[in-house]
């Protein structure tokens, strides 16, 4: 019966978003107050529907409810109460159910910290998510239900898939869901702008922190499945350019852009029709994300169970939100006004020439992605498009990136001079010059590659410790000054990260009897031997390495390689030892012959400022979004934004 | 011409790209097997150990051999089908019943209803093998000259069946 | 600089860049793909000669052998048969009778030497030893509340 209860609650919940997406839009065109005032009602009837909903399918997780489909192929009792829970974005209706509701919970919170804008922006803001959320709640209930029944009921569960059961896996989808769906937010308002012809410095002010918070989430959501990767799936690899990956990556290129151009807007009112597009383009590339992982099209490592009815419906979503609102986008854009002049050189062209290398990036990973789908299309065979291609590709594009990202937020806006700016970078050209020559040599041969990596990520920092030292003399800098510097640390931690492990890494695959040792990058591994050790629901042949540095004992490992009691495929546990300027890795092969295994063992140095640099980014964001003019009463930016059109007319 | 369509021109060809996708399907290892003779085998029935199976018993006929097991919760989701399509006599259908116990097994078809003309019985899974069984359910389409006409990977759906299977039986049966 | 100027900058600037990126992506394109063809295409010579590839199929039953750390197994699509060598750990998916995909060039011998080896599993399916782990668990869970 309690199931039956959850797949009501999600009924109700489409009939509440159709009015939620349906009356308030119609009232704010026709200027009917009452219909708008439904739009803040009806969120909060659909959010409370939809969390309903969610808790129900927690419940039958929770309670081994068996006789629930869904929650017979991805649970059992064996299954440890946190991975029961997690369990629920286990599978593909889960996952779904997950995302409407973060979906609705993101509406709620628009309508709740939206009590300074007008309403008729608000209840069009809504009405667009109302829609939005319609649609996949139809999908939900039509295609993919997680409260359909098994009867009669089995008596034990298929169990998670064992590559699930881990901490970063818990928190991996929900937090990527939270980016991806956080993109809405920034679609809707767009939506909203053009729909009410307003495209605005308000606007862009409005939009900025929810679209600087959802590009935090995906940040945080990315960097996370990328380090579970590297822990888990035991291969030392931190990002394969896989399509499930790169279906996250292309979003977060594209919302990169929007952060940036967002600033051009509120700040100059430049830019607006690209603003948008880039708006509704982030979060087409979440829905395109969501169907190439789901629909199957494209085979990935990450096996999901697809099914073609659902990837038609998702298409056809996908269809006619992107089409309508690029439709709107053609016939509204024309009309809108082209805000501030700017020069040549000025900080609005530095975050043109962002946005640009940004969206190209972005278009290169969309084509090597769709690439194998192409030649399929057109029948010439069935091909893979290597990481090779991607690191040939986007590396080389982001490198000019790199180089602005410094000299970006010394430029002035409107128009800059190239002497001031070169005058107050040189000490930092001049630190970049000289790490580049040296930093390689301490941490072992020289390699042009490397070598340019540090410069410019020296240059990017050394740049911001400049521009700290020049802001504190005129006063003290605005949370989003912050933000932006921190972000901007972060990406030239994320370059040392990278460049340092895809250069000095070392790995060897090698055949190991107790007590024999290996050596990578000066740490040696001795081999103490493997016994049995028994998990809640696996038993597990547990290494003992002894790490040991320059003959001082460092600690001691202990990889795993696990048995499911509920699955036949063995899963490797990585044992890593971490460390600020290094990580060690040992993972167990097979057992080959007498007590001799296979034995994998890494030396990754700076492979955590690749996360630690995603971090930062993140960190900035969130200082950003908190800045405080975004809490400003309304009729302050009105004013402001009244004063800025008068001087721009 | 609006520049500002530029974007929608884009999005058009994009789509028409994924939709032309969604009919491939890149998943599928292209089956050798069709076009070529069912590989034979002999195994015992499942509700009789002391009787054999063998494919060339069915020879002259068009028949449906679907592979399935107790275990097997895709398997539930296409056996109503099967006990429908079963009733409309179009084709005998013969189960292979993959890696299970017998008990199991027999039971599994009392519960939710037996549409086999009869079922082998394939304990170790080697029969699965060589008709290149990759999980359960699959299902062969095969000739009146025993050659394999049609796989279907994963359970069967109304449309494959209607689509699909009861066409291309109908044009055999002639 | 006159707005026409700019303009023109601008454009021919994004051009140049757009030029560039093409440039790289078809010659990294060019040289980065790698088809993916069946053990019988193999047999009937149709094999990119030299060239990197992907062979998928089932991995042969009984046909995993271990020389220390070279894994020799044959990837079949049950008509033809590839034979296959790899240095270095399986993916933890991979097993006998199971799919799987090699990467890699196929030498004089007829050998592919893999360079990589992927292993897939769909989660719609059952393999049947989880059936067999299941009941295992159902069995110990008794075991437990006896």
């Amino acid at each position: 019966m309690i199931p039956e209860l959850g797949h009501f609650a999600l009924m109700l919940a489409l009939l509440v978003t159709l009015v939620q997406g349906v009356l308030p839009l119609l009232g704010a065109q026709r200027n009917q107050p009452q219909w708008v005032a439904l739009a803040r009602p009806a969120t909060a009837a659909a959010f409370l529907l939809v969390l309903f909903s969610f808790l129900v399918l927690t419940w039958s997780f929770y309670s081994n409810d068996f006789s629930v489909e869904y929650v017979a192929q991805h649970s059992n009792t064996q299954l440890p109460t946190l991975y029961r829970i997690s369990a629920v974005w286990g599978g593909h209706e889960g996952s779904l159910l997950l995302w409407v509701l973060m979906l609705t919970g993101w509406a709620q919170a628009v309508a709740l910290f939206s009590r300074r804008l007008p309403e008729a922006m608000v209840a069009r803001v809504l009405g667009v998510l109302g829609l939005v959320t319609f649609g996949l709640l139809a999908f939900v209930l039509l295609t993919s239900s997680p409260f359909e029944r098994l009867l009669p009921a089995v008596e034990e569960g298929r169990s998670l898939n064992p590559l699930l059961q881990d901490p970063g896996l818990v928190f991996h989808p929900p937090l990527l869901y939270m980016g991806y769906v956080g993109m809405s937010v920034a679609f809707a308002f767009a939506i909203a702008a053009l729909l009410a012809g307003q495209l605005d410095a308000a606007w862009a002010r409005w939009s900025r922190p929810w679209t600087t918070v959802a590009w935090v989430f995906l940040t945080l959501g990315i960097a996370l499945g990328s380090w579970w990767a590297y822990y888990e799936l035991g291969w030392g690899g931190w990002w394969f350019w896989d399509p499930v990956e790169n279906a996250s990556f292309m979003p977060w290129l594209v919302a990169t852009a929007l952060i940036h151009s967002l600033a051009v807007t509120e700040k100059r009112g430049s830019f607006k029709n690209w603003t948008v597009l880039l708006a509704i383009a982030a979060f087409s590339l979440s829905l395109l994300g969501t169907f190439l992982v789901r629909s199957g099209v494209l085979t990935s490592v990450h096996a999901f169970a697809t099914d073609p009815r659902r990837g038609i419906f998702i298409l056809i979503l996908l269809a006619i939100v992107v089409g309508s609102s690029l439709l709107l986008f053609a016939a509204r854009a024309p009309k809108v006004s082209l805000g501030g002049r700017f020069a040549l050189l000025s900080r609005e062209t530095l975050l043109l020439v962002n946005n640009v290398l940004l969206v190209v990036a972005c278009g290169a990973v969309l084509l090597g992605t769709l690439y194998p789908l192409l030649i399929d299309a057109l029948g010439m065979g069935k091909l893979s498009v290597g990481p090779p291609y991607f690191n040939a590709v986007f590396v080389p594009i982001m490198l000019p990136l790199l180089v602005l990202v410094a000299a970006g937020p010394i430029a002035r806006w409107k128009h800059a001079e190239i002497g001031p700016i070169l005058r107050r970078l040189w000490p930092a050209a001049l630190a970049a010059v000289l790490a580049g020559a040296g930093l390689p040599l301490l941490a072992g041969e020289w390699h042009a590659y490397v070598a340019l990596a540090l410069a410019l990520a020296v240059w990017i920092a050394a740049a911001i410790v400049l521009q700290t030292v020049e802001r504190f003399k005129t006063g003290k800098p605005t949370a989003s000054w912050w933000g932006m510097q921190i972000a901007h640390c972060g990406l030239a931690a994320f370059v040392v990260g990278v460049a340092m492990v895809s250069t000095y890494e070392e790995e060897r695959d090698v055949r190991m009897s107790p007590g024999e040792t290996v050596t990578v990058g000066g740490h040696t591994f001795k081999f103490l031997g493997v016994h049995d050790v028994r998990g809640p629901n696996y038993v597990a042949a547990r290494g003992s390495f002894e790490l040991t540095k320059d003959g001082k004992p460092l600690r001691t490992l202990y990889p795993e390689k696990r048995n499911y009691d509920t699955s036949a495929m063995p899963m490797t546990e990585a044992a890593i030892d971490a460390g600020l300027t290094r990580d060690v890795y040992v993972s167990l092969g097979e057992p080959l012959e007498g007590e001799a295994w296979a034995v994998r063992v890494y030396f990754k140095p700076f492979v955590d400022w690749i996360w630690g640099g995603c971090l930062l980014m993140s960190l900035g964001g969130l200082l950003a979004a908190a800045d405080r003019r975004y809490r400003i009463r309304v009729k302050q930016s009105a004013a402001a934004t009244a004063a800025a059109a008068g001087a721009t007319a | 011409m609006n520049k500002f369509l530029l974007p929608l021109g884009i999005f058009i060809v994009l789509v028409a790209l994924l939709a032309v996708g969604l009919n491939l399907n890149p998943r599928e290892v292209p089956s050798p097997l069709i076009g070529k003779p069912a590989p034979d085998f002999s195994v015992p029935r499942l509700h009789a150990a002391d009787q054999s199976f063998s494919p060339k018993e069915m020879l002259g006929k068009v028949w449906l051999f679907n592979v399935w097991a107790s275990w097997c919760v895709s398997c539930r989701e296409e056996h109503p089908l099967l006990v429908e399509f079963g009733k409309t006599g179009t084709v005998p259908i013969v189960g292979l019943n993959y890696k299970d116990k017998r008990e199991d097994g027999q039971r599994w078809l009392a519960r939710f209803g037996d549409p086999y003309l009869l079922s082998a019985y394939d304990a170790d899974g080697r029969v699965g093998i060589n008709y290149g069984v990759y999980g359960v359910p699959e299902t062969y389409l095969i000739d009146k000259q025993g050659v394999i006409r049609f796989k279907q990977i994963g359970p069967i759906t109304p449309e494959v069946l209607q689509n699909k299977i009861i066409p291309l039986a109908q044009e055999l049966n002639k | 600089m006159k707005p026409r100027h700019k303009r023109i900058a601008l454009i021919g600037g994004g051009l140049a860049a757009l030029g560039i990126a093409a440039a790289l992506v078809l010659n990294a394109l060019n040289s980065n793909i790698a088809f993916f063809v069946t053990p019988t295409e193999i047999a009937e010579g149709k094999a990119p000669q030299g060239k990197t590839f992907r062979v998928g199929g089932m991995v042969k039953e009984g046909s995993l052998r271990r020389d220390n750390l070279t894994v020799h197994f044959v990837i079949t699509d049950t008509a033809k048969e590839v034979p296959v060598a790899y240095t270095g750990i399986l993916p933890d998916l991979f097993m006998e009778g199971k799919g799987a995909v090699a990467q890699g060039r196929i030498g004089a011998d007829g050998v592919f030497a893999a360079s990589e080896v992927l292993a897939k599993h769909d989660e719609n399916y059952m393999p049947p030893e989880a059936q067999h782990a299941v009941d295992q668990a159902q069995k110990t869970g008794q075991t437990l509340k006896q």
